[in-house]
């Protein structure tokens, strides 16, 4: 059976939801194996790749594929494809893997296919396009298929039996000759206790009608367990900061539960939403555009209903 | 490519023809194409021509020598990305337009654009080759990184600030790129590729004097011929992924919308409860 390489930029353990993922949809095509974008392993990484079954881990000889801006690492990885001949490559659906998926397939003049929401056994993939209004079937006609898969597209699921996966060292790729910018800093954004909005179950999400003030709609999330989402008008106020912003040019999320609260639904924000199962609406005005899509909606005040609904929550907890 | 501090800047901006947002979206044909009537120029790359502006505007030397060329590739009527362009600012329009393009991938897109701008830059080449973070129809933010990949350009993508610098007289593009986890401040020479955020500046209007000026700049057409690009190579017959499928969702039913009276908050648990996500 051929292998099935999976990138992942720097696991940690646990691995993120998103990796496990990846790494369950590989072993349903193929037998996984997994590419690395830093030179050195963490402790438990190895074991933790095991139990998915991974058969090899490619290490890069480099310790500064990051410190420049995607090529090097496409052309690391290029150099992975050619040693494992895997029957596709899998990324996760963030813009620098997107831009590494890109980079990967002119180089092998492979078919890229993005925002992928699962994938079947012969590589046909599903995806959804514009805004999540049509579901269509795609396929990789030309070179190895290359594939990023968005988050929450698969249940994760350890293999079997758990493997020791061997360690390929890969000889290092002369950065220099590789035309690249330079990362020359790098500001860690102070790590959040909610789970990450990509992977939330929930989410709560407060627009303009916050008025800058977070705390009800952050109460609720907590209340929920879930994440904490805005719109573009409440990060471009700075009431938040941007990476919580979902749409168009934000996040697309699509969680068990999306909670909007204050929020007019402009179309821009429902293309980041809109393929939630369940979505909850809080919002004084009864025209508004998301009461079109809400399953759930609320005409009123939301200093008045979310801290209503996390009262409520606590008292039928205790 | 130019590089003395005082040279004037030769700067590509791609602008693309899409569907208005607005509206409701179709694909369409055997392809599974998005259907083109009602499309606009991408607010997208109204940022990235902006940012194109921007950084002539901050440049040193002979202002009326910096170049900006919007360049478009698609149908008869994507010409009204550039015209548009053309209006807010940039001095002369590409038309990219073949009609072995039709159903072209993002490797054929970014393809027969890499053969555009090396067309654009002749002898000299492009300074800077500037794209919105993604088109707002696709989606998929291929072009870009597989643009500088074919032009073997670096990349100083998915950027919320851009600037220009000179060390000597070579100039230095700085930037800063937001990420979920963490931001970069990024650093390249050019000749370098740019995609910009909508983080990044409050794109302008064309006002009535960019309009009438817009008449009289220069807008060329080029076909695949004028630049070099075989048309196996593109369109359906080069693309190297297909859509064997596509169907529209069904539109959500509009669910239940009740007005507070008091006891929302409360009745929004009990909904809750009732799906179980409690
Ligand atoms: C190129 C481009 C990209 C964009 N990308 C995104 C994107 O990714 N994400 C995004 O969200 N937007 C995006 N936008 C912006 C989008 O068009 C809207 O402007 C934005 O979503 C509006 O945010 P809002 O709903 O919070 O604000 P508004 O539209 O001002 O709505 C605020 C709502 O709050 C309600 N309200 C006020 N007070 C209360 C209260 N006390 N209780 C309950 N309700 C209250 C009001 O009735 C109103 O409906 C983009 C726009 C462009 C042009």
């Amino acid at each position: 059976m051929a292998s099935v390489l999976v990138y992942l930029d720097h696991p940690i353990v646990p691995l993120a939801k998103a990796s496990r993922e990846l790494l369950t949809i590989a072993a349903t095509i193929g037998e996984p194996a997994v590419a690395l974008g830093v030179d050195s392993l963490e402790d438990g990484v190895a074991e933790a790749l095991g139990e998915y079954g991974v058969r090899q881990i490619y290490v890069p000889e480099n310790p500064d594929l990051d410190k420049y801006l995607v090529a090097p690492k496409a052309a690391f990885l290029a150099v992975v494809v050619e040693q494992a001949s895997p029957s596709a490559v899998l990324l996760d659906n963030g813009f620098e893997s997107k831009e590494i998926a890109g980079r990967l397939g002119v180089k092998l003049s492979s078919g890229v296919i993005t925002d992928i929401v699962s994938v079947g056994e012969d590589l046909t993939v599903m995806k959804l396009d514009l805004a999540g209004s049509y579901t269509v079937s795609a396929k990789v006609t030309h070179g190895i298929p290359v594939l990023t898969v968005k988050p929450n597209s698969a249940e994760p699921r350890v293999a079997s039996e758990p493997t020791r996966p061997e360690q390929v060292k890969v000889a290092a790729v002369d950065v220099s000759a590789v035309n690249a910018a330079r990362v020359t800093g790098r500001e860690d954004k102070k790590a959040s206790t909610r789970p990450s909005l990509s992977e939330a179950r929930v989410i709560v999400s407060g627009g303009r009608g916050t008025n800058g003030d977070f705390s009800a709609v952050e109460a609720f999330a907590d209340a929920l367990g879930g994440a904490v989402g805005a719109s573009r008008a409440a990060t471009d106020a700075g009431w938040i900061e941007h990476s919580a912003q979902v749409g168009q040019t934000g996040q697309t999320v699509s969680p068990q539960l999306y909670i909007s609260a204050g929020i007019s639904g402009a179309i821009q924000q429902k293309a980041g939403m809109q393929t939630s199962k369940v979505i909850v609406a809080v919002n004084k005005d009864a025209d508004s555009p998301i009461f079109e899509i809400a399953d759930f909606g609320i005409v009123g005040d939301l200093f008045k209903v979310l801290p209503q609904a996390t009262e409520e929550i606590q008292k039928r907890r205790s | 490519m130019h590089t003395a501090a005082d040279a004037p800047l030769n700067i590509v901006v791609l602008v693309k023809h899409v569907p208005d947002a607005q509206f409701d979206r179709h694909l369409t044909g055997e392809n599974h194409t998005v259907e083109r009537s009602q499309s606009i120029l991408s607010e997208l790359d109204e940022y990235a021509l902006e940012t194109a502006l921007q950084l002539v505007e901050a440049a040193t030397g002979d202002a009326s020598a910096h170049k900006i060329t919007a360049l478009t590739m698609g149908p008869d009527a994507a010409v009204n990305a550039v015209k548009k362009s053309l209006q807010i600012g940039a001095h002369q329009g590409v038309h990219l337009n073949d009609p072995a393009l039709a159903g072209s991938d993002a490797a054929g897109t970014s393809l027969a654009l890499a053969a555009a701008v090396r067309h654009i830059g002749g002898d000299d080449g492009v300074d800077i080759v500037i794209t919105g973070m993604a088109s707002t129809e696709g989606e998929t933010s291929l072009v870009p990184a597989q643009l500088a990949e074919r032009l073997d350009l670096p990349q100083v993508t998915f950027v919320s600030a851009v600037e220009l610098t000179y060390d000597g007289d070579a100039p230095v593009l700085h930037a800063r790129r937001d990420g979920a986890t963490h931001a970069d401040t990024i650093e390249s020479a050019l000749p370098a590729l740019v995609s910009v955020t909508d983080q990044i500046n409050e794109p302008r209007y064309p006002n009535f004097k960019g309009i009438m000026a817009a008449k009289k700049k220069p807008l060329h057409t080029l076909s695949l011929a004028d630049i070099g690009v075989d048309e196996s190579a593109v369109g359906t017959s080069g693309a190297w992924t297909t859509v064997e499928s596509a169907d529209p969702r069904p539109p959500r039913g509009k669910g239940v919308v009740i007005t507070d009276e008091g006891d929302a908050g409360v009745q929004l648990v009990d909904f809750l409860t009732t799906q179980k996500l409690l």
